[in-house]
């Protein structure tokens, strides 16, 4: 890094380079092997008859890997980068930083090497067996340690709103994570959850559920407090509302869990308080969705040229769509419809794809350029490439799940005047079909995005050093 | 004590901290940290009028 006017601290930008870089290598991964599962649903014989390359086990391997692996770094960079900037202080502890990174990393490879081989504890984003949960823990509590100690030590007395969602979203996934992981190992690579029964049910979605919450929420609001307003030029729209939107947020989430487990064993009462807490939710969650995009207000005309900026805006605009699905799918009547089809498969997307995953490609992009002291991407038309293939890809998906999905629950439920079912589960896979080739190329569109991604943060990572180093050996065109 | 009138304590207590929450955050007091407190993101900038950009919409 070249010595440019210091007018702050020496941050550690490390420890935020390597986990910006990763997020784009698992994000192509993680998304890579959605695709395989896509193409599985259509084309059945891609599992080649080899138990490590079937749906059932690959599954577990995709979510982990666009949760925890491409999401997980993305957070991990933002929320490092953020808190410096905004306490004017460098990180409280490299080494700890180090730790944090290569612990991470060590925590995905494991996971690919074990769910391929069906080790599995059984528990719906949380499938990896005790010793790598314990390691998991481990891993978090040194970030968690690091990022309240710059926070301790930090050269401003406010602590800015991003700083407060990063701090829940640590704590609560670290409660989260160690109270659902509970288990008795029986061997190194099987244990047994200590709850049973509903109550088994009612901790694993209460904790699934505030994964979306706190995971791929309150982290992900806390990349949009930052980057939206740094990538506009100008402030959040109301910093108030920010204060409110935090702790809404924060109250209602955690109680919307029991609305994955209506019409199970668990108490009706338990399932109807889930839903009216669900319903609720849609109010902080657009508060904020509002918050973000207003910051825009008077700069619209940012949108046109700025494909980074349109990104981070477009990923609002499905956190407001998604938000809205979501507590309308948490109505029972609604969810009797909706659950067990892909309409759920179609929802989860449209925030992970739509929300998540645009926030953080849009904060990437941004951040890219800074921590590798260039002046922009190597490609801005590289970048609206990319924009442009993921909104479509995304759309087609969510769009093709969500035909499938309402298919699915109106030929389930279809009944003859006799009481029989219409139609047989293997008439409505056929229905599907088409659909699940919608989704495929979707599923495609996207995952080239990510590999323009790659070639333009590659570029960009080596502008400089290529006039420097590389020039000697010209490539006969 | 039973679940019920806990539950319904403490449903109650969230309750009024929330509106002190909203009381707080909108209150004329806190305005100006607040207002210093958005621009905390753009401390490593070279100056610029952001504040007015956004005043003069």
């Amino acid at each position: 890094m070249s010595e440019a006017i210091q007018v702050h601290p020496e941050y550690n930008y490390k420890v935020v380079r390597q986990f910006a870089v990763m997020t784009v290598v698992w994000g192509i991964i993680g998304m890579a092997v959605g695709v395989l599962l896509a193409a599985q649903l259509y084309w059945p014989a891609l599992n080649f008859d080899t138990p490590w390359l079937t749906f059932s086990r690959l599954r577990p391997l995709h979510t982990n890997a666009v949760i925890f692996a491409f999401g997980g770094c993305a957070l991990f960079a933002t929320s490092l980068y953020v808190v410096q900037r905004t306490s004017n202080v460098r990180l409280f502890s490299d080494k700890l930083a180090s730790f944090t990174f290569w612990g991470w990393q060590l925590v995905i490879v494991l996971a690919v090497i074990t769910l391929p081989m069906g080790l599995t504890s059984s528990k719906e984003y949380a499938e990896l067996e005790w010793p790598i949960d314990i390691l998991i823990t481990i891993v978090w509590l040194s970030y968690v340690i690091n990022f309240f100690g710059t926070m301790v030590i930090r050269k401003v007395s406010h602590i800015y709103v991003a700083n407060w969602f990063f701090g829940a979203f640590m704590l609560t996934v670290a409660v989260l994570h160690i109270a659902n992981s509970m288990a008795i190992p029986v061997s190194l690579t099987k244990s047994y959850s200590i709850y049973a029964g509903a109550v088994d049910a009612m901790i694993q979605w209460w904790y699934g559920h505030n994964a979306v919450g706190f995971f791929l929420t309150a982290g992900f609001l806390g990349m949009m407090y930052y980057f939206v307003p740094k990538q506009a030029g100008r402030p959040v729209y109301s910093y108030r509302l920010s204060v409110v939107h935090f702790w809404a947020l924060i109250s209602l989430y955690i109680w919307a869990g029991p609305h994955h487990l209506h019409y199970t064993a668990l108490p009706d009462w338990t399932q109807s308080l889930g839903m009216a807490m669900s319903i609720i939710l849609f109010v902080p969650s657009w508060g904020g969705m509002i918050n973000g995009i207003m910051t825009l207000s008077g700069a619209w005309h940012k949108l046109r040229t700025d494909p980074i900026l349109r990104f981070l805006v477009v990923s609002l605009s499905f956190y407001g769509m998604s938000t809205f699905e979501g507590p309308m799918m948490a109505i029972k009547t609604v969810n009797a419809l909706s659950h067990y089809t892909d309409w759920t498969i179609g929802h989860v997307h449209s925030g992970a794809l739509g929300w998540v995953a645009m926030v953080s490609i849009g904060s990437i992009y941004h951040l890219i350029p800074v921590l590798f002291d260039k002046p922009k991407m190597y490609s801005i038309k590289l970048i609206n490439v990319h924009f442009w293939l993921a909104t479509i890809g995304v759309v087609l998906y969510i769009v093709a799940m969500w035909m499938s999905g309402v298919l699915q629950g109106l030929m389930w439920r279809a009944i003859n005047s006799d009481g029989t079912l219409t139609y047989s589960f293997v008439e409505s896979l056929e229905a599907s079909k088409p659909f699940y080739l919608v989704r495929f190329i979707g599923g495609v569109l996207v995952v080239v995005g990510m590999s323009i991604m790659a070639y333009n943060v590659y570029k960009t990572i080596r502008s400089e050093s290529e006039e420097k180093a590389i020039e000697p050996e010209v490539q006969p065109a | 004590m039973d679940y019920a009138i806990s539950g319904s304590i403490y449903t109650v207590l969230v309750f009024v901290c929330f509106i002190g929450i909203v009381w707080w955050a909108y209150s004329k007091k806190s305005k100006a940290s607040f207002d210093e407190a958005e621009m905390l993101i753009f401390d490593d900038e070279p100056q610029q009028d952001k504040r007015e950009s956004k005043v003069n919409e």
